[in-house]
């Protein structure tokens, strides 16, 4: 890293100001005249070390992993379906995921996880307010990704800034070809890998460079490609300030139990660059040394110590920063931290003076650390009955759903009865009812099904077109993992049946096997 | 408005000046891409309003260099599917109709364009699910009057029945009794009571018995001795469950007396060997086909 990335080290508390102060802004100052369209700040994020930051390259690598692998983990489902183990088949209308495989009508799996993805994200946001923003957040991890990359080829913040202002020479334009470059070969490979989860992922692999696949599949891939370069090296916290709808969703979860990123003005102000001079004068003097650091690390480019704001993302890469010069300053951690609106209104309380300003002093023993008196992040907020109740909510949920795919049958039977006619007289005096049988074999094998009636004593079945004698009960053959559409003719034999309408029981049954469906349905007689 | 901007107590933004009712307008700004993006979606208006029909005119309508019209395109898929279709049509047009099912491609096309064709051009009559009505033969149901076989049923929809334009029509003309003068009162409603008696229905047995004879004489040339019917004559099973105008006594008494006699149109001419054909296979498949 070059020396001038080196700021923090120059951190001095003997000189006439403590800290090396950071020529930084934040994006959002609300305090001065703006234009009614503002133009688009860009932002430096400058590198930081810490717990949360070694949070988020675990996570990074985690949620990336996740998502460029999981089309190509294989699961053995034998010959009749897909050895891909997640896969979403839209042509065939099939949901893969791991042993499990979901029909359309069975969507409500799907609305399930949904279900449980916003009461999970209330769970969350309740703990430890907008974590999936500053996380897990696909727009959160790419960018993040794109920063690093830009940080490799053009170094730093301060290098960035001055790269930005020199004219274009060999250097300049070799470093922000090579910069592209890798932005767009990171956006073509995640275009890439989303279409694998939509088709087999190393046929397909095979077929984008062949020239085989589809035109869709090289529109979406050109279409992502697109859309990762332009949100996330380019648009990167517009798009969570101005196009994402979270956190206006998420600012509504949080109450004053949710652990939120913020700046402690309670112990840090009066900020002041000069603190030796200022305390020889008698000031009282807060921990904030107004370095800077925290907006200079800010992805979205704010000051979080104007408060909590639609802006914040909550990575807590802050934190990091400012613990990083808390350390060299020799002081408590903390200044910035998560921290319950409750924990801060106490500790606020504490440190106020009769006139209600802050009093650095009141909360600081007199070697400079915090007084024990003051509460510091307590992570066991995250449990309490608000937060108990999400989550039995969540699991109950879960669980449900995981005993219902345990439970459910392969083997569905759905039956319309013709509308029109109801019922057909026969010259014989009998009458015949015409019905569409649906057979679903939901399992990945040919399977042989026995279909039978009950509630219409002597009645027979035919199949139209068949040549086969009428009989009780018909075996009908079901390919693998396919529904199977069969007409039938119910026939009833003259007398047996009384009144307009009778209930009848059609059943299914699986030869080989325990699993069987039934359907409730009518028999017209047409009888006034 | 003073020059110096005011400030907003509560959120402490600055507002721009502009007051309602005691409202004031807050100064957000709006980032200047989003501004640029509402520019780009007027030009792509401008142009997609050149290029594709889209200002209604008094009379008429701006055309756009374009020169889409949906009703075009409709007719270019419309002659694709034509043109799809055409060879099986052929193929179904020169198949003998019995062997049609035997072909699996066949019987599958020919069933389904048979139930479009049937829905334009017979359910007027037979109603749409074919189940007929008072006078108009249910097709479902496995009663013939010219016969059920796939021959026979492409030969009825081909020449139509009664129908004058048509020398190969079927044709039969059961006599008027009554009004002919052939029968008296009293021998109509004996005959009456005795077919009921043949169908298994509520009949007086004195009168019915009184009237074998007269059938034997009078019906049984058509309908047979045991009144089963003849399919070549269209001379209609008086012994089953399902009468074309009804099994009454009244109604059966009102038949002899003087008959209806229903009228096909002969459809050959008019919609082609392929389409009948296709009827034919698709009347057959409701099952009642023999």
């Amino acid at each position: 890293m070059s020396t001038a990335d080196q700021a923090p080290d120059d951190l001095d508390p003997t000189n006439g100001s403590v800290a090396k102060q950071y020529d930084v802004e934040p994006v959002n100052r609300r305090d001065r005249q703006e234009p009614l369209y503002a133009p688009k700040k860009k932002i430096y994020p400058k590198r930081t070390e810490g717990t949360f930051r070694r949070l988020k390259w675990i996570i990074m690598a985690i949620t990336l992993t996740i998502y460029y692998v999981t089309p190509w983990i294989r699961w053995d489902r034998g010959e009749f379906a897909p050895d891909q183990a997640v896969l979403i088949d839209l042509m065939n209308r099939r949901f893969y995921f791991f042993m499990i495989e979901i029909w359309p009508q069975e969507f409500y799996y799907v609305a399930g996880m949904l279900v449980m993805a916003g009461i999970g994200l209330f769970l969350v946001t309740s703990s430890v307010g907008r974590a999936w923003c500053g996380y897990t957040c696909p727009q959160t991890v790419w960018v993040d990704l794109f920063i690093w990359v830009e940080r490799l080829v053009e170094g730093d913040r301060n290098r960035r800034m001055k790269l930005d202002k020199t004219p274009y020479g060999p250097e300049k334009i070799a470093k922000r070809t090579l910069k592209h470059t890798i932005w767009i070969l990171i956006a073509v490979s995640t275009g890439g890998a989303w279409i694998f989860y939509f088709a087999d992922a190393p046929t397909l692999f095979v077929d984008l460079f062949t020239g085989d696949a589809a035109t869709f599949a090289y529109g979406t891939v050109a279409f992502l490609t697109f859309t990762t370069y332009t949100l996330g090296g380019h648009m990167r916290e517009q798009i969570c300030t101005y196009m994402c709808p979270w956190p206006r969703i998420q600012g509504a979860m949080l109450d004053e139990h949710s652990l939120t990123v913020t700046y402690n003005d309670w112990r840090g102000e009066p900020r002041s660059r000069h603190q030796k001079k200022s305390a020889e004068e008698g000031k009282s003097v807060g921990d904030c040394v107004d370095c800077n650091a925290c907006v200079a690390v800010c992805p979205m480019g704010i000051d979080i110590r104007d408060g909590q704001q639609l802006e914040c993302i909550t990575c807590a890469l802050c934190i990091d920063a400012c613990d990083t010069v808390m350390d060299r300053l020799g002081r408590d951690r903390g200044l910035i931290s998560y921290t319950t609106l409750n924990d801060y209104n106490h500790n606020m309380e504490l440190a106020q003076d009769a006139q209600g300003r802050i009093a650095p002093e009141k909360v600081h023993t007199k070697d400079g650390r915090i007084t024990d008196t003051a509460r510091r992040t307590n992570w066991r907020s995250i449990v309490r009955p608000r937060t108990m109740v999400y989550f039995a909510i969540w699991a109950l949920i879960g669980l449900a759903m995981v005993w219902h795919v345990a439970d459910r049958s392969r083997l569905d039977l759905n039956i319309l009865h013709d509308r029109n006619p109801r019922f057909v007289t026969l010259s014989d005096g009998s009458i015949r009812n015409g019905y569409t049988i649906k057979i679903l074999n939901m399992m990945p094998e040919p399977r042989t099904v026995r279909l039978s009636l009950e509630g219409l004593p002597g009645a027979t079945m035919t199949m139209p077109g068949a040549a086969d004698a009428p009989r009780q009960s018909l075996f009908l053959d079901a390919e693998p993992d396919r529904l199977r559409t069969q007409r039938i003719f119910v026939r009833a034999v003259p007398g047996s049946v009384e009144g307009a309408v009778a209930d009848i029981t059609f059943h299914v049954q699986d030869i080989f096997g325990s699993e069987e469906a039934t359907y409730e349905a009518n028999f017209v007689t047409g009888e006034e | 408005m003073s020059n110096k901007p005011e400030i907003d107590e509560v959120t402490g933004v600055e507002t721009t000046g502009h007051e309602w009712d005691g409202i004031k307008e807050l100064n957000n700004p709006l980032p200047r891409w989003w501004l640029w993006i509402f520019y780009a979606t007027v030009v792509f208006a401008i142009g997609y309003a050149a290029y594709y029909p889209a200002i209604p005119l008094i009379n008429d309508f701006t055309k756009g260099i374009g020169g889409y019209s949906s009703r075009a395109e409709l007719h270019k898929e419309l002659a694709a599917v034509e043109q799809s279709r055409a060879g099986l049509v052929q193929q179904i047009a020169e198949t003998d109709v019995a062997d049609i099912p035997a072909n699996d491609q066949l019987m599958r096309f020919a069933v389904a364009g048979g139930e479009a064709a049937y829905k334009v051009n017979c359910s007027q009559c037979h109603g749409s699910g074919a189940q007929g009505g008072y006078g108009y033969p249910n097709l479902n149901d496995d009663a013939w009057i010219w016969g059920g076989d796939l021959d026979a049923i492409y030969a009825t929809i081909a020449h139509g029945v009664r129908h004058e334009g048509d020398d190969a029509t079927r044709f039969s003309m059961m006599p008027a009794f009554g009004v002919d003068q052939i029968l008296g009162r009293e021998e109509i409603t004996g005959l009456a009571h005795y077919i009921r008696g043949m169908a298994g229905l509520e009949h007086d047995q004195a009168q019915a018995q009184g009237a074998a004879e007269s059938f034997d004489i009078n019906c049984s040339g058509c309908h047979g001795t045991d009144g089963t019917g003849m399919p070549a004559l269209g001379a209609p099973n008086l012994t089953d469950a399902i009468w074309l105008y009804g099994s009454d006594q009244d109604q059966l008494v009102s038949q002899i007396h003087d008959p209806q006699h229903g009228v096909m149109p002969a459809w050959v001419g008019r919609l082609g060997e392929g389409t009948v054909k296709q009827l034919s296979v698709y009347v057959h498949s409701l099952g009642g086909g023999q």
